[in-house]
């Protein structure tokens, strides 16, 4: 402990503090916790929606509130959960593992915070009054548009889109400037962990394909509340466009979902296997080329629209192809497993489970690639096991990995492995028990989105087994909180590195200082905890020479990392919070009155103001420090 | 019930997109034993290690070139195996546009929560109306031409062909074929609101000299009502509030928002599907549709209970 460098960066302390924080580990595990709180509300949807459906022409629930669960379960887990919990996780490691003080624009990082926690907070609270939007997640027009969704139930979807994808946004922008400009001298991209590749990767990715879904629900809003047209065909509007911009996003979306659970792969194999990952340029080239193929696909969600054939076998092409940077890197990681030194602890389980889970996932996907089979599999139950097993096995059990191999790294404390045991194996047996069957009721001809179905049907056993899995779910939840909770008092202390890691994040102690680490490392290596420096180095080992009573950092060159300048971190401050507020004002008022843009806009433009206010104090401190460091 | 699965085809169209599903499977089934092989034999075979084993950095030095060998090798096949995947899908997709021309030509409009059925003539006196019920001759290519009057739908017959949408401001094609006489149900496969569990349709596939019958018998104006009460319930039905909304051809009753009643008695199902076409499930239809399709644009209609018996003996005697 250093308590210079521990005073001048921590958070201030208090409730005025937790309003006040910057730091990139408190800010990423408030999102990792609010992004599972989330999940937990979305996935009570789920299991309200299995209850209605286990048996046939049930009347637990009706179809306006059925209507209802669904879009929010599906917006929720997409753009509440999935999305942030993966951006949580990066704004907490991408900056440890790349041996930075702190994250790029730590201000702008809370901010973004701040509007995903009231974007999220909306959906949940319209849905309690009754306006949760009804139109799926995916909000298809004309059925969306004003005619045919009175009320403010899809201007709620809409508004929300607006709240996360501008803390998407952002925080992407926050992980790509972290990532480019303040790795440890040394840390070459050719060095870069695979997490912080993927990581990068999904930025990008974030960075092109929201813009698209922005514009597209923008375009909703406006006429749904100054009647304009875009999507009204009796007024040259286009219903088609939605889907054209929606899918434009929506289909990178479940890559820059995957790409993370990939990033969680690529660290916890290696780690468990003893040796370093096999492949790693392969496994990086995958990454980057799976993000460009995924802006090529979004048409296979519309194969059953009247485009021409000719284009639509484009799709099928693109959609097959980028099964092979898939490929690679599941080859790689059985190479690396095969090679190694097997340590079958929690996390690995749940990666194993990847193997079986997203791999079945990801073949049913190569059926729905092809258009013959998607004309018939589109918009059945097949396709909502197909996604489930893409998504939890891709995304989600490496998640749950990714939580027993960090937790030590964020509480200090190990979880339980018995606990951990109990829950993969309850997690693993109730996620097929209950989305298996789905592809069998997919195929008897069960369509989705629907609340209910004729007895006659004969598709009630299969629902009823299915509902029955989502129990064992819930029950693996529940452990899995038991556990965490439990642990992060009770658990073993893990000390710096206790699984015996290679990569930076685990040089620093259990949870990291506020300053992360003492000394930032230079680093010589891939695993730089692994590789050792035989001959007595040349260069130095750490970067000395920081100011410690000012937040300062060293920033490096892009690609070779070399040390450029430094540069004065921010400190903590409340306008970020107060922003966010004024922000979300602006937001939901405009669900209500247009004018809202125009009044809500002050209040907006005076917090952001003060927010960039320098203070002579400050600027002096900084001042002093750049002519004498 | 009538059959409504993807895997028992009963025309041409489906049967190569069966065709074709029973090839990928088999494929995909291959890799996935074999990736779940290669995951057990690596948990098997390589040895114990823990936190405190030392990692194991040999392969920093020496290319691991045998390795490669072996992930270039799994790498091709599966990239072969994806170009076999295409190139049948492709085939499927000319096999499927090889249909021959029609013989039968329908117009497919779809309505919030039903189907609007009209059979094309080159004569226009030919035509005629029918609704949530399809009857096509086995054995002959029938075109659906597909448009929707409200929001998006999606047409889909599984055991005779894939599904296609239904686009307000667009119109779309399908061709289908029946190769066996048999009831055939279908349900819209695009989430189009409240009511989208209840929006099935059936699609009769009879020889052709009973489908001739059909169409000829659908194509006179409706019955005239036998009997007394029946007399009484067609002025219940063209006076009150039905013939707001349906039309009964051969009486004044004409609008179009609504199922055409012409021959409505002899439907299999009523409210697109749902339920019977039977006496009792026509009276609490009439009286109170939300009990049946909560949300559906009809009305409930408080009749009492001589016109209730009149009215359901004039939509009964509509053969």
């Amino acid at each position: 402990m250093n308590p210079v460098l521990e005073q001048t960066w921590r958070d201030p302390p208090g409730l005025w503090g937790t309003l006040c924080a910057i730091d990139h580990k408190t800010i990423g595990k408030r999102t990792i916790v609010t992004a599972f709180g989330f999940f937990l509300a979305a996935g009570i949807l789920a299991a309200l929606m299995r209850l209605q459906l286990a048996r046939p022409e049930n009347t637990l629930v009706g179809p306006d509130l059925y209507n209802q669960l669904f879009t929010t379960h599906g917006t929720a887990m997409m753009f509440l959960f999935a999305v942030p919990v993966m951006q949580g996780m990066a704004i907490y490691l991408v900056p440890l593992m790349v041996g930075a003080r702190s994250v790029a624009f730590p201000r702008m990082n809370a901010f973004a915070y701040w509007v995903y926690l009231f974007g999220g907070l909306f959906l949940f609270v319209s849905l309690l009054f009754d306006i949760g939007p009804d139109a799926g997640w995916f909000s298809y027009v004309p059925l969306s548009g004003p005619q045919y969704t009175p009320g403010k139930r899809a201007d709620v979807w809409a508004q929300m889109i607006t709240f996360t994808e501008l803390s998407g946004l952002l925080v992407a922008v926050v992980v790509i400037a972290t990532v480019f400009k303040l790795r440890a001298p040394g840390l070459t991209l050719a060095r870069l962990p695979l997490f912080v590749w993927a990581m990068l990767v999904t930025a990008f990715m974030i960075l092109f394909a929201m813009p698209s879904v922005m514009l597209a629900s923008t375009a909703l809003i406006l006429d749904r509340l100054v009647s304009t047209h875009f999507y009204n065909p009796a007024e040259g509007g286009d219903a088609l466009l939605w889907q054209h911009l929606f899918w434009f996003f929506g289909h990178p979306e479940v890559y820059f979902i995957f790409i993370p659970g990939l990033a969680f792969m690529s660290s916890i194999i290696p780690t468990f296997s003893r040796r370093p990952i096999y492949g790693y340029p392969a496994i990086v080239l995958s990454l980057i080329s799976t993000a460009f193929l995924s802006f090529g696909l979004w048409v296979h969600h519309m194969f059953a629209t009247h485009i021409p054939d000719l284009g639509k076998s484009f799709f099928t092409a693109a959609s097959m192809m980028i099964a092979i940077p898939t490929a690679i890197q599941i080859f790689c990681w059985i190479t690396t497993m095969w090679k190694g030194r097997f340590d079958l602890r929690t996390p690995m389980l749940f990666v194993l489970a990847f193997f079986f889970i997203l791999v079945l996932g990801g073949l049913t996907g190569l059926m729905v690639a092809s258009v013959p089979l998607d004309l018939q599999l589109h918009d059945t139950y097949f396709v909502v096991a197909h996604l489930h097993y893409v998504l939890l096995g891709g995304a989600v059990f490496p998640l749950f990995g990714a939580w027993y191999y960090w937790f030590p790294k964020f509480t200090g404390r190990l979880m339980s492995e018995r606990l951990g045991r109990w829950q993969f194996w309850l997690f693993f047996v109730g996620f097929n028990v209950a989305f298996y069957p789905m592809h069998h009721l997919g195929l008897q001809g069960m369509p989705r989105r629907v609340y209910t179905y004729p007895v006659d049907m004969g598709w009630g056993a299969l629902n009823a087994l299915s509902t029955a899995g989502a129990v064992m779910i819930a029950a693996s939840v529940l452990v899995f909180i038991v556990n965490a909770l439990g642990s992060r008092r009770g658990g073993a202390l893990a000390g710096e590195n206790p699984w015996g890691a290679g990569t930076l994040e685990w040089a620093t102690a259990s949870p990291p200082p506020p300053y992360n680490f003492e000394r930032p490392p230079v680093v010589r290596a891939r695993d730089p905890l692994w590789e050792p420096v035989n001959e007595p180095p040349a260069e130095p080992t750490q970067v000395v020479g920081l100011a410690e009573r000012v937040r300062e950092a060293l920033v490096t060159t892009v690609v070779d990392a070399l040390p450029s300048h430094r540069l004065a971190f921010p400190q903590p401050t409340v306008w970020p919070f107060i922003s966010a507020i004024a922000v979300t004002v602006m937001f939901i008022g405009s669900i209500f009155t247009p004018w809202a843009i125009v009044w809500g806009g002050i209040p907006v433009a005076i917090a952001v103001t003060l927010w960039f206010w320098p203070k002579r104090r400050e600027t002096m401190a900084d001042l002093a420090v750049e002519k004498r460091p | 019930m009538p059959v409504q699965e993807i895997l028992a085809s009963a025309g041409p169209q489906a049967a190569h997109i069966e065709a074709l599903w029973w090839v990928t499977l088999a494929i995909c089934a291959v890799v996935f034993a074999g990736v779940l092989l290669a995951v057990a034999w690596a948990l098997l075979r390589a040895p114990r290690g823990d936190p405190a084993t030392p990692p194991d950095l040999s392969s920093l030095d020496k290319p691991e070139r045998g390795t490669a060998f072996i992930v270039i090798a799994a790498l091709a096949l599966c990239t072969a195996g994806l170009i076999f995947l295409t190139v049948a899908s492709y085939v499927t997709d000319r096999r499927l546009a090889a249909l021959g021309a029609p013989e039968v030509q329908i117009e497919l409009t779809a309505h919030r929560w039903w189907w609007e059925v009209r059979y094309q003539d080159a004569e226009p006196a030919r035509m005629f109306t029918t609704a949530n019920e399809m009857h096509i001759p086995v054995g002959k290519p029938v075109l659906v031409t597909l448009k929707a009057d409200d929001v998006i739908h999606s047409f889909w017959v599984p055991n005779l062909a894939g599904k296609k949408d239904l686009i307000p401001g667009r119109v779309a094609t399908l061709t289908m074929q029946a190769d066996a006489p048999g009831s055939y149900r279908g349900q819209c496969a695009e989430f189009c609101g409240l009511q989208h569990a209840k929006m099935a349709l059936v699609v009769f596939a009879d020889p052709p000299e009973q489908y001739q019958a059909w169409a000829a018998a659908e194509r006179k104006p409706a019955l005239p009502p036998a009997g007394e009460q029946a007399e009484h319930g067609r002025e219940v039905f063209v006076n009150g509030r039905c013939a707001m909304c349906h039309a009964i051809q051969g009486t004044s009753a004409g609008a179009r928002t609504a199922p055409d009643l012409t021959h409505f008695a002899s439907r299999a199902t009523l409210a697109a599907g749902t339920v019977p076409n039977t006496v009792g499930h026509l009276a609490g239809w009439i009286l109170d549709p939300h009990s049946i399709k909560p949300g559906v644009n009809m009305p409930a209609n408080p009749l009492d209970p001589d016109e209730l018996h009149a009215l359901l003996a004039y939509l009964g005697g509509l053969r």
